[in-house]
């Protein structure tokens, strides 16, 4: 097809073979790992027949239980605490003249992106136990706190994209009008910025879930979030229930990426071409 | 006046920054100033430190002392975990450049509104947990596996190859996980390319080759070197991907750095340990900030 046109400059010797190539390594072993969760026999190289008993076998574990609630809990916390206070920092940051000390402020938001997991989770260990011995106190403050830390730049980044691609007028007639800064805020600015809010939540949170390094450091005992929980159980031999819980988390990791995808998509921020 | 507003914008930005900052400095950036201060200290028998100065760590770091004769030498098990990191980060990092730019390249040439598709088909698998699609490539690569089944099944091999808990299956690994991040910056170095350069080129007589080494290649390298660090320090740092795929045989510097919080009950030197492997990482950014910036010099 491509010879029956003229000349094509974009053309290189094999590039589209390569490239097709790529997207089926990265998505073959995927699709492989979700269609054997739904396997009746053991393996995940022989179909015998489609069933639910690894999903229900998963479900009924209650270890597995336990980790997802865990999960849930934890993600929703640093979601929740690393979205707001993204939010303040972005507005700090944003729509305003340099000022001293930007670049420290800068380097400290992104710091969880340059240092190697492995780096930060052994020094949360270290500095968890001393205020373990410390205080006593054993439970969930800690891991809510670490991932609060390390989901703060994935909250950061679409929040503060949202803002720079806002309009300063509105608020500025919200301020002529004698709003109160506090109402200009939840008036005028919160609801322009809220699908960067939303995508940065969700980032948070997706990060947060599938978080492995940091918590099998930080964690005490009994502590297993799902990826934890799915790390001990990988030795020689592996339960198919693992490919049951692997599915289901794949599911909540892809759903959570194409929304935000389809929100950060449709913002002002994006000149139409 | 003026001045006063100025105090207080600054004042409020700060009460906006404290709580991010705050977090940070608590469960991030603080703590590695206390893995500093441990790589000095004592090893505890039961792990933790004793809070008695020693150098003893750093030393152990590279070199290591004969149990009988207190003679010093070469720690062999310790550098060649160096060494091994150092080579699978480089391998993985060639060959996710190899995978990654002709892939980068096809998604940049295809039409306008078809490429944020194509992006989002590159970052869905970035998004989704890097635990999973390790196990996932476990899953394709284990004596029992699909290779291992239909090669036999296909009657090439009759006994499984051995792919597992080598050092292939760790650089097969993190190629898969780290790929997504060498496409993306080649692909937004590539995106905004001027096409009639390339024309101009093959006016001139240019192969394609040539085109793409002389003309594609120099305007897009700033994305290479980015996605090439993007791809290497993780690599370098990585600690799931060899533990599952090492199967605790093939260590990287990751594992052994968690084993000195472990059995190995030495937390001092677990902490100089993960001093250097951020030394490595702040000189690998150094360079890449520098690279980036004699780029932006000579085009701008």
């Amino acid at each position: 097809m491509a010879k029956s046109r003229a000349f094509d400059v974009r053309r290189q010797t094999g590039f589209v073979p390569i490239a097709l190539l790529c997207f089926l390594v990265l998505y073959l072993p995927i699709i492989l790992l979700v269609v054997y969760s739904f396997n009746a026999g053991q393996s995940i190289a022989i179909w015998e027949g489609f069933s639910w008993q690894w999903y229900v076998k998963a479900w009924q574990n209650e270890k597995v239980q336990d980790a997802t609630i865990l999960s849930l809990i934890i993600a929703t916390s640093a979601s929740v605490i690393a979205t707001s206070a993204a939010v303040m920092a972005a507005l700090a940051t944003t729509r305003t003249r340099g000022f001293r000390g930007y670049t420290f402020v800068f380097a400290l938001i992104n710091q969880p992106l340059m240092i190697p997991e492995i780096v930060t989770a052994v020094a949360l260990l270290i500095f968890f136990a001393m205020i373990k011995v410390a205080t006593g106190y054993t439970g969930l403050m800690y891991l809510i706190i670490a991932h609060s830390a390390f989901c703060i730049p994935f909250a950061y980044m679409p929040i503060r994209a949202r803002l720079q691609g806002m309009d300063l007028n509105l608020e500025q007639a919200g301020a002529d009008l004698y709003g109160t800064p506090w109402r200009v805020f939840r008036r005028v600015t919160l609801p322009q910025l809220w699908p960067g809010v939303l995508a940065g939540s969700m980032l948070a949170f997706v990060i947060s879930l599938d978080d492995v390094v940091i918590t099998e450091f930080v964690k005490s005992a009994g502590q297993d979030t799902l990826p934890t929980y799915m790390l001990g159980q990988m030795r020689r031999v592996i339960s198919p229930e693992v490919n049951a819980i692997s599915t289901a988390l794949l599911a909540i990791s892809v759903a959570l990426v194409i929304a935000f995808y389809l929100l950060s998509k449709g913002g002002p921020q994006k000149n139409r071409e | 006046m003026a001045q006063a507003s100025d105090t207080q914008a600054t004042r409020r930005r700060w009460l906006l920054l404290s709580p991010a900052l705050l977090i940070l400095l608590f469960a991030a950036s603080g703590p590695l100033l206390i893995v500093v201060i441990y790589s000095f200290l004592t090893p505890g028998d039961y792990g933790g430190v004793i809070w008695k100065f020693s150098t003893d760590a750093w030393f152990n770091v590279v070199v290591e002392r004969d149990f009988f004769d207190d003679t010093l030498s070469f720690s062999d098990a310790h550098l060649s975990i160096f060494w091994r990191s150092v080579k699978l980060s480089l391998m993985t990092t060639l060959v996710a450049f190899i995978v990654g730019f002709p892939t980068a390249y096809f998604i940049a040439t295809r039409p306008k509104d078809k490429r944020d598709i194509w992006m989002l088909l590159i970052m869905i698998p970035f998004w989704t947990n890097l635990l999973i699609r390790t196990f996932a490539v476990m899953e394709i690569i284990r004596n029992e596996g699909v290779v291992n089944s239909l090669l036999i099944g296909l009657g090439i091999i009759d006994q499984p190859i051995q792919m597992l808990f080598t050092e292939f299956a760790i650089t097969l690994g993190m190629f898969y996980v780290y790929l997504p991040l060498m496409v993306l910056p080649i692909y937004a170095a590539m995106e905004r390319f001027d096409f009639s350069l390339v024309e101009a080129a093959y006016d001139l007589y240019a192969s394609r080759w040539r085109v793409l080494r002389r003309v594609i290649f120099p305007i897009v390298k700033p994305g290479v070197i980015a996605g090439s660090i993007l791809v290497f320090v993780p690599s370098l740092g990585a600690y799931v991907t060899p533990r599952v795929l090492g199967g605790g045989k093939q260590l990287m510097l990751g594992n052994l750095i968690e084993l000195q919080f472990g059995q190995g009950r030495n937390w001092p030197l677990g902490a100089a340990l993960s001093i250097t492997l951020l030394a490595i990482v702040m000189i690998a950014l150094i360079i890449y900030v520098r690279a980036a910036g004699r780029e932006e010099m000579s085009h701008g």
